[in-house]
């Protein structure tokens, strides 16, 4: 028994060693760039890892510009209003693949495949002229196309993955006591499917919250350019200033969302990111 | 309910125009259902991808800058000579084709250990997976300005740590080795949780036996646990080719292209948004779009059935 006890304690150890390289490995370049944020202006150039003196003064100074509010209330905006329009379509699809024997089923799957796989910059240059002509340029609607498009095909994986797991008999048991294939789907799938639903509409969330290349492409002014494109046109908070605090400290609000997902739904992410791929 | 269970099993050989007759109410609801529901969803990814890509291959074959639109006009395949016949296009090409190949191997690497490390570890499993999914789900230009203030001179801790005196995301090599590191601590994870659900279908008892025969640690991985992973290692691997090969965000924050670190992803955003030459640009667009569906096809047409997608239901 001492022998096992003794092993099981050195493997503890040695797992626990792993562990923690994992852990420095993901939080390092996330906590240079608090680190940054809540430098002062006189040490924000130091090199030091841990701030010398700190201050709130950055999140003060972008919190107090129309540039990043605006942007932050654009971010915001389009990624809630892209997942839901994403999920509902999706969902509809995925049942359909899931559950319904239908022609063109196969060509879906197809599709949605190589829209995953499609490179985003082919897509630029065209809806860059599509969009001016259409009035669509530097608009909401106008990145939140391309958005609900690069999210559909994992919403689509991802929900026909859980879908699958959802027990046939209830659906038919429905369908027994005499309802349609449509009330079937709103009173008896629906309800089992919104875990799934919703893990999905996390990932959809962070596809869009995360793009870089529509947003900078497809925006020209404050009224639709999100974060992550305002990011690099900021200057500190008057225009000769040293930008690098105040990009850190926006740089961490739009981080805030993402870290309290996986903190709260890191089994749900871990399982919908893995369902979609394997099962297919 | 019975009545379609007779028509589907009546159906096989009959051939279609019997099989269509034969259909009950039921069946042809659940097809008509079924188009219904998948239509939104079709309609929107053909639009936003296939018309702008028809659209794209229309714009590349007109000489067509913003800055003069007077010239506009049909010129055939001239844009591609010119890009094809650029240096500077063969750069980002090249670029890109190494970043891609360098960052992705060494991912796999990386991933497969952080997987083993998910899957295996006995002490705070949860934890782990948390902290993982981190890089996974922070924004990539977040991560890239973290990377390039680290390496910033006198501001960046990891600037005085190496080379105190160097400017090191203005020399070519050494900013090729942020780039991929920044590119590789983003999406290591994302590998990893695609291995790691391969990792679940490996049987335990199919490692326990081959450990009972006297396989090494070393054996048993290459042996047993990797031929069992196979498709999840193909489409890992495909799926992180594919989306390495568009690299943008992070080439963009850390040096924008400069000393001949752009990709082909940059060169193209360079030429529409700066240069504004919608002609060269759609050319690249389509140039890029092409070269994936090569490698694409290969991947799927090389290994097969391993294709997510392609035997939907079979697998399971």
């Amino acid at each position: 028994m001492a022998m096992i006890g003794v092993a099981t304690t050195r493997r503890k150890i040695q797992w626990s060693f792993l562990d923690l390289l994992v852990v420095v490995y993901a939080l390092v370049p996330v906590l240079w760039i608090v680190s940054l944020s809540f430098k002062s202006k006189e040490t924000l150039n130091d090199g030091n890892f841990i701030p010398r003196e700190w201050s709130i003064q950055n999140y003060v100074d972008i919190f107090q510009t129309n540039e990043f509010v605006r942007a932050l209330f654009n971010s915001i905006g389009i990624a809630l209003i892209s997942t839901f329009i994403a999920v509902v379509i999706g969902t509809m699809a995925a049942y359909a693949i899931a559950r319904l024997d239908f022609p063109g089923k196969r060509v879906l799957i197809g599709v949605s495949l190589l829209v995953a796989m499609f490179p985003q910059v082919s897509l630029v240059s065209p809806l860059f002229e599509i969009e001016r002509a259409l009035g669509l340029f530097d608009t909401w609607p106008g990145l939140i196309l391309p958005y609900v498009t690069f999210g559909l095909p994992l919403a689509i994986y991802t929900l026909s993955a859980f879908f699958k797991e959802i027990p046939w008999e209830l659906e038919k048991a429905a369908k027994m006591d005499g309802a349609t294939p449509a009330q079937a789907f709103r009173k008896v799938i629906a309800p089992l499917a919104a875990p799934g639903v919703f893990t999905t509409a996390i990932l959809v969330f962070i596809l869009t919250w995360n793009d870089f290349l529509f947003a900078i492409s497809l925006t020209s002014t404050e009224a639709s350019r999100t974060v992550p494109a305002a990011l690099s046109f900021f200057t500190g908070a008057s225009q000769f200033e040293d930008p690098k605090g105040t990009i850190s400290a926006a740089a961490v609000v739009i981080t805030i969302p993402i870290i309290l997902f996986v903190l709260f739904f890191q089994r749900r992410i871990v399982a919908g990111l893995t369902s979609g791929a394997v099962k297919g | 309910m019975t009545t379609e269970v007779a028509a589907s099993t009546a159906d096989p050989d009959t051939g279609a125009p019997a099989g269509k007759k034969q259909l009950s109410e039921g069946k042809r609801a659940e097809r008509r259902l079924g188009l219904l529901l998948c239509a939104p969803a079709a309609l929107v990814m053909l639009a936003v991808t296939a018309w702008p890509v028809i659209y794209s291959v229309w714009l590349s074959l007109q000489r067509y800058d913003l800055r003069f639109p007077g010239q506009t006009e049909f010129i055939g395949l001239e844009n591609y000579i010119t890009v094809l016949s650029s240096p500077y296009w063969w750069t980002s090409f090249g670029v890109t084709m190494g970043l891609t190949a360098v960052s992705v191997a060494l991912e796999f690497v990386l991933g497969f250990a952080l997987a083993l490390i998910m899957h295996r570890t006995i002490v705070a499993r949860g934890l782990i997976r948390t902290v993982a999914l981190i890089p996974y789900g922070i924004v990539t230009v977040v991560a890239a300005f973290s990377w390039r203030y680290a390496f910033t001179p006198d501001t960046g801790y990891l600037a005085q740590l190496l080379a105190p005196e160097a400017a090191l995301l203005t020399e070519r090599m050494p900013a090729f080795g942020i780039i991929v590191l920044a590119e590789v601590w983003k999406t290591t994870p994302f590998m990893a949780l695609l291995l790691m659900a391969g990792l679940a279908l490996v049987p335990d008892d199919l490692v326990k036996a081959a450990s009972v025969d006297g396989a090494s640690p070393w054996q048993r991985f290459i042996k047993v646990i990797v031929p069992v992973m196979k498709p999840a290692i193909l489409v890992a691997l495909l799926f992180r080719m594919l989306d390495a090969f568009r690299i943008f965000d992070n080439i963009f924050v850390l040096t924008n292209g400069a000393q001949q670190t752009g990709s082909v992803s940059v060169s193209t955003y360079n030429n529409l948004i700066q240069g504004l030459n919608l002609g060269i640009g759609s050319t690249m667009s389509v140039l890029i779009f092409i070269t994936v569906a090569i490698i694409a096809f290969i991947f799927v047409k090389g290994f097969g059935t391993a294709a997510p997608g392609s035997d939907d239901g079979g697998r399971r």
